[in-house]
């Protein structure tokens, strides 16, 4: 959603993000933990914050919503309100909701009524597989075309490469999704339909055969997430690359006879690829909206696809648990990324 | 440039002007030298003619459903180029007549969006201390955030409306200016001409609007090109999501409508490929635009030409 990947300054004004002080010594990382934990659990708590005034204090009243502007008797509006808890004073709807997020319990949904944390959890691990798939593709491709692409920069290559990352990143991934249905699973003119147009599988397969059917399911959905997703790491990759060009110890490696491509893969590479993890990180927030468009587009059943059907109710306790789900996880994802990095790379800290 | 700048006539408003103007154009050379921006510019120049102009050559009667000229679901013909929609609205007419929409968000979107960021960049950047803590620690935290799931339900609790969309919209995406901003102003304050301005009585407000900003201010400019990419493409993600003002017609409401009347799996590909492609189109435009101002700027970031 923001414009960040494709604007290099961003890029360097974002990574020092990731740094905090010293982290030489035990003492010193065991510091820069406390502070990044601590900094986590108050960003915890502030999206808990934001979780329940975003959903109350806006005007409209929650039970109509809930109802879709349908006539409701007095008596009705009443009974509704006591089960979702809505006839107590703000100040204690808010404590109680604090305290059963902080065990876990997310409200009931409106819709199904449901918990909340139930519906999350079915959704998860089909969300896990989507997105950790695509994850380590567009990383991997982002990291291996930027830096190749700022070896020769300037080149055809580059150009082409450069090119092709932004026009990507200008699609908006759910028509590309549409697209992919169209030509591939649909089928236009000659081209059969391959693959299936959603959901993660027939149904009735077992054992291997079943494994197979998800993974044929998979193929659309993933490139379409890696194809919207993997410039951006592109061409921060292609940036950080850039910036270490210049540097005396390639000079030093080639004048130690090394071929060009070892002083890329040995010397270069390594050097620019934690500003580029850094921003794959801090970019997650990104791919979650990736998600949830792709989610949708292919009928997946994961978390993505969980939010929008509440959308379109729209089941209030269940945006806003799928909010603080999302949130949560981004926060806690960038936090063990910032503890393992000064482990790394001992640059980071410094 | 010639004798008219040297005569003492010339006082320091004139002057001024003058060497903004020099700039400018210093600027337009150095630009023009980027093909991929002059590339994003002609793209924009014609999106802007066909937005400002739907007015003359497709008229507000494009999306009236009662008066609908074709049969639903035409194929593309002489009389429709692109076929009909569901209702049997001229698609041409209607991918025309979105883009004003869709362009006005973006612009607004990004307007607000660059607005608070550079507000909150320039103050952070100014008072030092607890004040730049909090604040930088606010917007890293938005920086984190998943903006999308953000703007969804900012949108969700709101009435549906373009004012809503710009707002969501707005108000999640600012931190990437605040951060860029607060650098610069950094950057800019610590040099001795500030600390003349101070020596000489010069206040905060007079620093940030008189010295601060102007240095800025290019920054803030290629930051908002490359915002506007980003808010377009948001805004057609949320009208996609059934978010957007139900009442206009948009990009991105033509792909849900698309979407919802089952052009996908009846493979009418007609209905979808055009919107998209505008989207795409304008959005690439920005990006272009956006990477050429900040290559100008900023020399070593090597840009392709």
């Amino acid at each position: 959603m923001t414009a960040d990947a494709t604007s290099a300054p961003a890029a360097k004004a974002a990574a020092p993000a990731a740094r905090g002080p010293r982290a030489r010594t035990t003492t010193g990382y065991l510091r820069y933990g406390a502070g990044k934990v601590g900094g986590a659990v108050v960003s915890l708590l502030a999206v808990l914050v934001t979780g329940f005034f975003l959903f109350r204090l806006i005007p409209g009243d929650p039970v109509k919503t809930m109802t879709g502007g349908r006539p409701i008797s007095a008596e009705q509006l009443a009974a509704y309100r006591k089960e979702f808890g809505l006839d107590l004073p703000l100040w204690e709807q808010f404590t109680d909701y604090c305290g059963k997020a902080l065990t876990g319990d997310l409200g009931t949904s409106y819709q199904v009524r449901a918990p909340v944390i139930d519906k999350i959890s079915e959704a998860l691990p089909n969300t896990l597989l989507l997105t950790g798939t695509a994850f380590v593709l567009y990383t991997v491709l982002g990291i291996v075309l930027g830096t190749r692409s700022a070896w020769r920069n300037g080149g055809l290559g580059d150009r082409l490469n450069t090119g092709l990352a932004l026009t990507l990143y200008s699609i908006p991934s759910f028509w590309l999704g549409l697209l992919l249905i169209i030509v591939f699973s649909v089928g236009i003119g000659p081209i059969p339909g391959l693959f299936p147009t959603g959901g993660m599988e027939s149904g009735g397969e077992e054992g291997f055969a079943y494994v197979l059917d998800v993974a044929h399911h998979l193929v659309l959905p993933v490139v379409t997430l890696v194809a919207v997703e993997y410039g951006q790491t592109l061409l921060v990759a292609r940036s950080a690359l850039l910036d270490e060009m210049g540097s005396d110890y390639l000079t030093t490696a080639r004048a130690k006879g090394l071929r060009d491509d070892l002083v890329r893969r040995r010397h270069a590479v390594p050097n620019a690829l934690l500003p580029t993890v850094t921003l794959v990180f801090v970019n997650l927030g990104r791919t979650v909206a990736g998600v949830i468009l792709v989610e949708t587009v292919f009928s997946w059943p994961g978390l993505g696809g969980l939010f929008y059907q509440a959308l379109s109710v729209p089941d209030l306790p269940l945006v806003q648990g799928l909010f603080l789900f999302f949130a949560s996880a981004v926060i806690v994802m960038n936090t063990l990324a910032d503890l393992v990095y000064p482990l790394l790379d001992p640059r980071v800290g410094r | 440039m010639t004798t008219e700048t040297k005569g003492v006539t010339a006082g320091p408003r004139a002057l001024a002007w003058q060497r903004r103007r020099r700039s400018a154009v210093r600027f337009w050379q150095q630009y023009r030298t980027h093909r991929a921006g002059l590339a994003g510019l002609a793209g924009l120049a014609f999106f802007a003619l066909l937005a400002l102009t739907a007015p003359l050559t497709v008229g507000s009667d494009v999306s009236s459903v009662t008066g609908a000229p074709g049969r639903p679901m035409e194929s593309p013909s002489g009389e429709f180029p692109l076929g009909t929609d569901q209702f049997g609205r001229n698609l041409l007419g209607l991918v025309v007549w979105g883009s004003r929409v869709s362009l006005l968000v973006g612009l607004l979107a990004a307007a607000l969006s660059v607005a608070i960021g550079a507000l909150v960049g320039i103050t952070a950047g100014h008072f030092k201390g607890a004040y730049a803590t909090v604040l930088m620690r606010i917007t890293d935290w938005f920086l984190v955030m998943p903006t999308l799931v953000l703007a969804i339900a900012l949108a969700t609790v709101m009435s549906r409306s373009l004012g809503t969309v710009v707002l969501a919209i707005g108000v999640t995406s600012w931190p990437t200016t605040a951060r860029l901003v607060r650098a610069q102003t950094l950057a800019v304050e610590s040099r001795p001409y500030i600390e003349r301005a101070k020596a000489l009585g010069g206040g905060h407000w007079h620093i940030m609007s008189r010295h601060v900003l102007p240095n800025v201010m290019p920054l803030v400019l290629a930051q908002t090109t490359l915002m506007i990419s980003s808010s377009i493409l948001a805004e057609a993600t949320l009208a996609f999501l059934g978010l957007g003002d139900p009442t206009v017609v948009s990009w991105g409401g033509l792909l849900q409508d698309a979407r919802e009347a089952g052009a996908v799996s009846s493979g009418n590909w007609w209905y979808l490929v055009p919107p998209g492609i505008a989207i795409a189109v304008v959005a690439l435009a920005f990006t272009l635009c956006g990477r050429a101002v900040e290559s100008v700027l900023n020399p070593r970031l090597g840009v392709a030409r």
